[in-house]
């Protein structure tokens, strides 16, 4: 079920007008009824993975918690006959016994994503190494079904059991309330990874009827759908007409199919999570932001800190920190200022382990290499711009021009079209495509074709590119509002009759230009794919 | 509290006006070209009082001619005919129907029981978008609707025809509130010729067994009729194209006899008629244009009203009153498509020169 289909809308109806009609302690309930029923219309086999992912975590976190309370007790009840160095060993020893169910939920889990999302990738590549070595053997595609949003309930699930373990919070002893924080249906297809202490606040509380975070919840699901249907959708064909026949659009289509993808991916997944957010909203519960304007942004690192937040974060402190102050990790910090002295000594386990962040990050968009390369080389250009950072200091000691605003864009455009470069990765799915692809920009020197016409042999017609430019201009404006504080807030506060004009002509732009219904491919959201 | 449920209920009205008005303008007007498209709609602004109704598809909207029946044999009759029209479409038009009005006789045109599953959304359109909302309406939706289409989209048709905006041409503003009346009880006429030049031979089928579906469909006009103390007759008008095969034509009569019916194959009796494929068909043998109606009717006419005692109504002034304005629209079409001709050398309006959807 789509979330631009007529069903879903349907679907969204029935449960809203289900959750403000039961009684309010039941809500939780309804939700999680809902959010199965959901999963079991995409695939009811896709529920087998889900409840799997459930049990196994509920049975860690239980057997953690037991353990940590049993340690408790035992440290309470032996306060004065226990030493120091004895309490210390019975800590250690009951956190092995905690890392032992912690590791075999996420071997287990993280196994089960692996086997379903990386085998074939695993098998296309021993098959290009059987090649490479000239035998003529090939081992057969498995092409397992990949169950709804696996990689993102996964990862929320595993960044759960990992907070028990580290005691952040407690478990959640109701197995039904755990089933709906992986399960809850509109963040399960495409985020935002939330964090059990921070859903649970509204998930399972009661909620009444509110009709200003209700008409809020509609007016940001509205936004989404406009920059789902508006324009992602409509630019897609573009952007599918220069990726689809790679030997017929080079040049300077290359740099168009940058820019459209950047337009189309940032508007699919914020629309998205818009609508997420939105649906959310409407039910009293409270989600995550996952964008903060990131096309604003004036460095890579600044980029990642607003795209895609609750990935990010989830890397941070599930797997960059543990991997930096692992024991190994310290071990080796400690040769290499020994060996290359305290600066770049210090620096090396930062960077191993930023490396194995953004080569998961890459794997995790996709099984494939491109995705890997991909994810690799933003770390690339975060470490080098890193290792430039004196370089710049001294710039700016030198030239006052931080302040200025035309420094500024020019930061803020010099990041916007690296980051388009290096997801043009995304775009060709083939490396060897991309890099071909980025030397007809020099190569093939067609520049002057946008000027003949160029731009309407890509699938869209001249009223195609007005909605474009005019639907991305009110975005722009938008974004440049929203950074002293909410839109809808200061809509709010307008009369009356500027306030439904304005809802209803995004109403009407969403029914009469949105790229839906028969002659428009169905399209999914980027992320969902992932 | 009041006044906010007020301004609420002001805005929410103003919305259903202006999305009511933008869904009549989107939606196609088929008053130029593929005039076929407005053929259902039509029926609902009639005096439903006829004693013959036809349904199927273009074989009976191109082939019959209602005036002709009735200049002939006083014979009031009906086509609710459609480009395309599928068995279960015919079904549930005529089920509509028969909640408008009991008549004495219905004539199914036997062509579409070749087709048992849904062929295309853009048929679709021309035949479902025309009836008014009914728990007819919804079930020729279900039934004809392909895989990538929503029921909610013909109910309401702004959510297909949304991107017409930038499509919109001087008829949608035009005919926004009223259309022109285009057929002659269902007879979208057309005096122009082109010849068969080829008797077509029938490529091989894999199978010339009528699907289940089909035939279920047939069942149930066959009971719906039986039920309503209505003559139904099957036919095969006298189109040479699509080809009519003898496999198909042996099962009709199978049908027919298994369930005491007439059916009635036109095209074994096309010289008896009278019909010239040189001169009486506007596309190589597909229709009829108007002078192989004419004959056609007449021919048919005779049956309806000697074998099946329709009856005469010319001598009804009410009924006579309605058919002399109806006489005198076909002729004035006539004229006018004549003086095209002449003029011309072609028919030039009349959706004669848009282009016609594929077979």
């Amino acid at each position: 079920m789509l979330f631009t289909s007529y069903e879903f809308l349907l679907f969204l109806i029935v449960v809203i007008t289900a959750y403000y009609s039961v009684r309010k302690k039941h809500q939780w309930i309804l939700l999680l009824a809902a959010s199965y029923i959901f999963y079991a219309i995409a695939g009811p086999t896709y529920l087998f993975y889900i409840i799997a992912t459930t049990l196994s975590t509920y049975i860690a976190s239980y057997k953690i918690n037991a353990l940590q309370e049993k340690q408790s007790i035992y440290i309470k009840e032996n306060k004065g006959s226990l030493s120091r160095e004895e309490r210390k060993e019975y800590k250690a020893i009951m956190k092995k016994k905690q890392r032992t169910w912690l590791v075999r939920c996420l071997l287990f889990n993280f196994g089960i994503l692996a086997v379903l999302k990386y085998t074939d990738f695993a098998i296309a590549n021993v098959n290009s190494l059987f090649s490479l070595f000239g035998r003529n053997k090939e081992l057969p595609f498995l092409r397992f079904a990949l169950p709804l949003g696996i990689s993102f309930y996964t990862f929320q699930t595993m960044g759960y059991i990992i907070d028990v373990y580290r005691e952040k919070y407690s478990y959640e002893r109701n197995v039904f309330r755990l089933a709906l924080f992986i399960s809850f249906f509109p963040q399960l297809i495409q985020g935002p990874i939330s964090r059990f202490d921070d859903l649970k606040k509204t998930l399972f509380e009661e909620h009444s009827f509110d009709a200003r975070e209700i008409s809020f919840g509609l007016q940001r699901i509205l936004w989404g759908y406009f920059k789902k249907l508006v324009i992602a959708d409509r630019l897609l064909v573009a952007v599918n007409t220069i990726i689809g026949s790679p030997k017929e659009y080079q040049g300077v289509y290359v740099l168009i199919g940058m820019l459209f993808y950047a337009i189309e991916l940032y508007c699919d997944f914020t629309g998205g999570i818009d609508i997420v957010i939105g649906i959310a909203q409407v039910l009293g519960i409270q989600l995550e932001e996952n964008f903060i304007r990131p096309y604003f942004s004036k460095s890579i690192t600044e980029y990642w800190r607003r795209w895609h937040i609750t990935l990010g974060t989830w890397f941070k402190d599930y797997m960059f920190y543990p991997i930096s102050v692992s024991k190994p990790m310290l071990d080796l910090s400690k040769k290499c200022r020994k060996w290359f002295g305290n600066g770049i000594g210090k620096r090396i386990p930062v960077y191993i382990a930023s490396i194995i962040v953004w080569f998961t990050t890459g794997i995790w968009h996709g099984a494939a290499w491109n995705f890997i390369v991909w994810g690799l080389l933003n770390c690339l250009v975060i470490l080098i711009s890193q290792e430039c950072s004196p370089l710049y200091l001294k710039f700016h000691e030198r030239f006052d021009v931080a302040d200025k605003g035309w420094y500024r864009l020019f930061q803020i455009g010099r990041t916007f079209w690296l980051m388009s470069f290096l997801r043009t990765f995304d775009c060709y799915r083939d490396v060897g495509t991309t890099f071909r692809m980025y030397a007809t920009i020099v190569t093939k020197p067609n520049y002057l074709e946008l000027f003949r016409g160029g731009l309407m042999h890509l699938g869209l017609t001249p009223a195609d590119y007005i909605v474009l430019i005019l639907s991305v201009t009110l975005i722009l404006i938008v974004s440049l509002l929203q950074r002293s504080g909410s839109v809808r807030e200061k809509l709010a506060a307008r009369p009356i009759w500027l306030r439904y004009t304005a809802y209803f002509a995004i109403f009407l732009a969403v029914l009469l230009l949105g790229a839906y219904g028969v002659g428009y491919d169905a399209s999914q959201f980027i992320y969902s794919q992932f | 509290m009041k006044k906010k449920i007020l301004i609420n209920g002001a805005v929410f009205c103003v919305a259903i006006i202006i999305l009511g008005f933008l869904q009549r303008l989107l939606m196609p007007k088929y008053m130029y070209a593929i005039p076929e498209g407005n053929l259902i709609e039509e029926y609902y602004d009639e005096v439903k009082n006829h004693e013959v109704i036809f349904i199927g598809d273009c074989e009976v909207f191109s082939n019959i001619s209602p005036v002709t029946l009735w200049e002939n044999y006083g014979i009031t009759s009906y086509i609710r005919g459609s480009a395309q029209q599928l068995i279960w479409q015919s079904y549930y038009l005529l089920e509509e129907t028969l909640k408008y009005e009991k008549p004495d006789v219905v004539v199914y045109n036997v062509l579409a029981m070749k087709y048992n599953e849904p062929q295309k959304e853009a048929y679709n359109r021309l035949t479902l978008d025309g009836m008014k909302l009914s728990k007819s309406k919804i079930g020729a939706i279900k039934a004809s609707m392909m895989e990538e289409e929503d029921l909610i989209t013909y109910l309401f048709p702004l959510l297909r025809y949304h991107s017409r905006w930038s499509e919109l041409i001087a008829e949608d503003f035009q005919y926004i509130l009223k259309k022109d009346t285009l057929s002659h009880n269902g007879y979208l006429m057309r005096v122009d010729t082109k010849p068969v030049n080829v008797i077509p031979k029938g490529k091989k089928l894999p199978s010339y067994q009528f699907g289940s579906n089909s035939y279920n469909y047939l069942d149930k006009i066959t009971k719906l009729c039986k039920e309503n103390d209505i003559k139904l007759i099957l036919i095969k008008s006298p189109s040479v194209y699509p080809y009519w095969y003898e496999e198909w034509d042996e099962q009709i009569v199978t049908y027919a006899k298994e369930n005491d019916l007439t059916y009635i194959n036109f095209l074994d009796v096309a010289d008896e008629i009278g019909i010239d494929y040189q001169a009486d068909t506007f596309d190589g043998g597909l229709h009829l244009n108007l002078s192989g109606a004419e004959k056609f009717s007449r021919y048919f006419g005779k049956i309806l009203s000697e074998t099946y005692g329709v009856p005469d109504q010319r001598t009804n002034p009410e009924t006579k009153k309605i058919w002399d304005e109806k006489v005198k629209f076909y002729y004035d079409m006539k004229a006018d498509q004549e003086r095209e001709m002449a003029e011309y050398g072609y028919l030039k309006s009349y959706g004669a020169q848009a282009q016609q959807l594929e077979e």
